[in-house]
């Protein structure tokens, strides 16, 4: 799998967190130690790691916890955040004008992929139903003109070079005469590096020549430290509009080329995973950052959160705190639980725990919050209010109003009266919120 | 080139010169080299090594009240890189051909290496080279996968004046490289040089082909090719192809695209096998030998 190497040591690097008895500045520590680590190994340039980190740190300790919140999902928020920052937000589609003919121009380092990255692109349009065409104005490499006709040809494409011409913009200009009437022309060039002044130079006239709408740098999933230094220098001789990363089939796990997202300000749009036309996936910066970090759906998880910061007020929470918990509370707390779907998918978005509790115990206690929230609904407000007057004939009523059993409601009131207790006595201690009235710790832990 | 990792050793060497051999004073100045080893491609695991013997030797080594601290510091660090660089076996390819024309033989050469680094301009490079010295080439294009691969090849060849020898596309690949050097053996040809597909080295069934075609011609030499600009990846290439399917020496291609020379050290680091050149530029003349000696010198020069 693509960047699962990354993906694991960082996973790895969280359950430590998720294990842990209490989030403190050691483990903060330790879990920055090894993001560090795993990301050097992924290649992210280290000046990006060191800033990425110290923010990790600096949030992680200092920023305020919302209410309800457990400095340990706060944690991983923070760590979601800083890597979606890196990678960026969401994912970014191709832009495509369907009114005219668009022109894309790919451009990059020798050997990084843009013959193959043009095929592969094509055969995307093609698929979704556009007119895509292939021009090459590769005029250095030998063989680049078979390669791209080749190519073309497998795929059905029209394609336009001239085997053995020395200049680009006259290619380049013939073939956009040619493919008038196409959606998308793709223009393949010479692969050059950022000490070939010459070339970046001629990259440049011919980008001013040919004027494309998007400029797109495809870089080898492999590169290194190099990368940022790189791509800066391709965006200087001509602004790059996203970025293609190739070879991800590989153990390679792609570091640098996120890099150059910082160096550039350009999006990545796509991602190469093999060597056939077919192999191009669109890139999906959250499920990208959740795969990095082993988790299924970590945005569905912060958003979540989020949602819990506005939810639960600080008005709320030190009412709870001075006494004022009544049964209309808990049912709201049953409530928002429900709100978010089920546990078992809900707890399957935090690291480490999705993989370990056992199907049963999520059904075991999905029952009882349903069976306790119609046990809550069946009483009076004055009962929710105050829970002191409930005696044996009232209990009667409410287990017949809401279809369940004496002893269930009996059950459910002295779990009140726990918690009413813990929240007393827990008073100005954060981890209250850890225990909820099922047995599913974690959630709030 | 290979400036910022001399930076980095300088400011290494000025740090560590300065402050008492203690556990405490050397950590974090062996953190911030790592750090700078990182930053100059050399693979994590192999600058974490690195430091770690750096630390071993420089820890409460007691130095005599009179001697030159930074010199003694500069010795331990060259000594460290060097015996990362030496490799176990030293390989010259011109001294090798010179034995396979004593011995009446064609020598044979093999070009393996991921996608894109260069392995057909490489081998143009070599070829070029070997015509220099006064030896007959023939190329064979054992990557009949890549659209345009036989076209890139036969270009190099015509442009060279040498035959190359070549099947359909979808062609054995092994086949090739025996046809080569059967032709070679029956026309007096001096040199095969012989290209491969590019292959991540995580594909199991490729990396097989390799090895095929290794057993079938049974070349005397195998060159893994990497890319200079290659971060970490460079020792997971090193240590697939070095496994699966064995190679003798290393050719650094890109040298010239200003990468900051750690990834030398990676991949003689993983294998213990030699460079034994760089490619610094995309003119068939721009194949320069790799010395490990005069490579250390240059990366501690100014210390």
């Amino acid at each position: 799998m693509v960047l699962e190497k990354l993906g694991s040591s960082l996973y790895e690097a969280l359950r430590k967190v998720i294990r842990a008895p209490a989030v403190d500045r050691e483990l903060v520590k330790n879990l920055i130690r090894d993001f560090q680590r795993a990301l050097l190994q992924a290649d992210v340039n280290v000046k990006l790691v060191l800033e990425l980190s110290e923010r990790i740190e600096k949030r992680a300790l200092e920023e305020k916890l919302p209410p309800g919140v457990s400095r340990r999902e706060h944690l991983i928020k923070v760590v979601y955040e800083e890597l979606t920052r890196l990678v960026g937000e969401r994912p970014v589609p191709p832009r495509i004008d369907p009114s005219r003919r668009n022109v894309w121009m790919l451009v990059g380092i020798q050997g990084s992929g843009k013959t193959t990255t043009a095929a592969k692109l094509a055969r995307y349009l093609q698929k979704r139903g556009f007119k895509p065409a292939l021009i090459c104005a590769d005029t250095f490499r030998p063989g680049a003109y078979a390669q791209l006709r080749q190519l073309a040809e497998s795929i059905n494409v029209p394609f336009y070079g001239e085997e053995g011409s020395k200049d680009p913009i006259g290619i380049a200009k013939r073939g956009l005469e040619r493919f008038k009437n196409v959606d998308v022309v793709i223009i393949d060039t010479s692969g050059r590096h950022k000490e070939e002044k010459s070339l970046m130079e001629e990259m440049k006239r011919l980008s001013e020549a040919i004027n494309p709408d998007e400029i797109i740098l495809v870089l080898d999933g492999t590169i290194g430290q190099q990368a940022a230094a790189q791509a800066e220098a391709f965006n200087r001789a001509t602004k790059i509009g996203s970025i293609f990363i190739a070879k991800l089939d590989g153990s390679a796990r792609g570091g640098g080329a996120l890099s150059s997202v910082a160096a550039t300000g350009a999006p990545i749009k796509f991602i190469g995973t093999g060597e056939g036309p077919e192999d191009i996936e669109p890139f999906d910066p959250p499920r990208f950052v959740g795969s990095l970090l082993g988790m299924g759906d970590i945005e569905g998880l912060v958003r979540k959160v989020r949602e819990a910061e506005i939810q639960a007020t600080e008005k709320d929470v030190k009412a709870f705190l001075s006494g004022r918990f009544t049964l209309m509370d808990m049912y709201q707390q049953l409530e928002s639980v429900r709100k978010m779907g089920s546990l078992r998918k809900i707890l399957s978005m935090l690291p480490g725990l999705g993989y370990s509790l056992p199907k049963e115990e999520f059904e075991v206690a999905e029952k009882k919050i349903d069976r306790w929230r119609a046990i809550i609904q069946s009483m009076t407000v004055e009962e929710r209010m105050n829970p002191k007057i409930l005696n044996a004939s009232r209990i009667r009523r409410i287990a017949r109003g809401s279809g369940t059993e004496e002893a269930e409601v009996r059950e459910l009131i002295k779990q009140f009266n726990t918690m009413k207790k813990m929240f007393k006595s827990l008073r100005g201690r954060r981890r209250l919120f850890g225990k909820l009235p099922f047995k599913v710790r974690g959630l709030r832990g | 080139m290979f400036s910022r990792l001399r930076e980095g050793l300088r400011g290494f060497v000025e740090r560590i010169s300065k402050v008492e051999l203690t556990e405490k004073n050397l950590e974090p100045i062996l953190w911030d080299l790592q750090l700078h080893l990182i930053g100059s491609d050399v693979a994590v695991s192999v600058a974490e090594k690195l430091c770690e013997d750096l630390g071993r030797r420089l820890r409460g080594a007691s130095l005599g009240r009179f001697e030159d601290r930074r010199a003694f510091v500069r010795g331990v660090l060259k000594e460290v890189i060097e015996e990362i660089l030496t490799p176990r076996e030293r390989i010259d390819l011109l001294e090798l051909a010179r034995e396979k024309r004593r011995s009446g033989e064609p020598l044979t050469v093999v070009f393996i290496g991921i996608n894109g680094t260069g392995k057909t301009t490489t081998i143009a490079k070599v070829a070029r080279l070997l015509l220099d010295h006064g030896y007959s080439v023939v190329l064979a294009c054992s990557d009949t996968y890549r659209a345009g691969a036989m076209e890139q090849l036969e270009e190099h060849a015509r442009r060279l004046g040498v035959r190359m020898i070549r099947h359909q596309y979808g062609a054995d690949p092994a086949a090739v490289g025996f046809d080569a050097v059967k032709y070679a053996t029956a026309r007096g040809v001096e040199a095969v040089l012989i290209d491969t597909a590019g292959r991540m080295q995580t594909d199991r069934n490729l990396m097989e082909e390799l090895s095929k075609i290794r057993r079938v011609v049974d070349p005397d030499l195998t060159i893994l090719i990497v890319d200079a600009l290659t971060g970490n990846d460079a020792v997971e290439q090193a240590e697939m192809f070095d496994r699966v399917v064995g190679f003798d020496a290393i050719i650094l291609t890109k040298v010239d695209a200003d990468e900051k020379g750690g990834v030398s050290l990676s991949v003689a680091y993983t294998t213990g096998k030699p460079i034994i050149y760089v490619g610094t530029g995309q003119e068939y003349g721009d194949l320069e030998p790799f010395d490990p000696r005069w490579f250390v010198e240059r990366i501690l020069s100014g210390t």
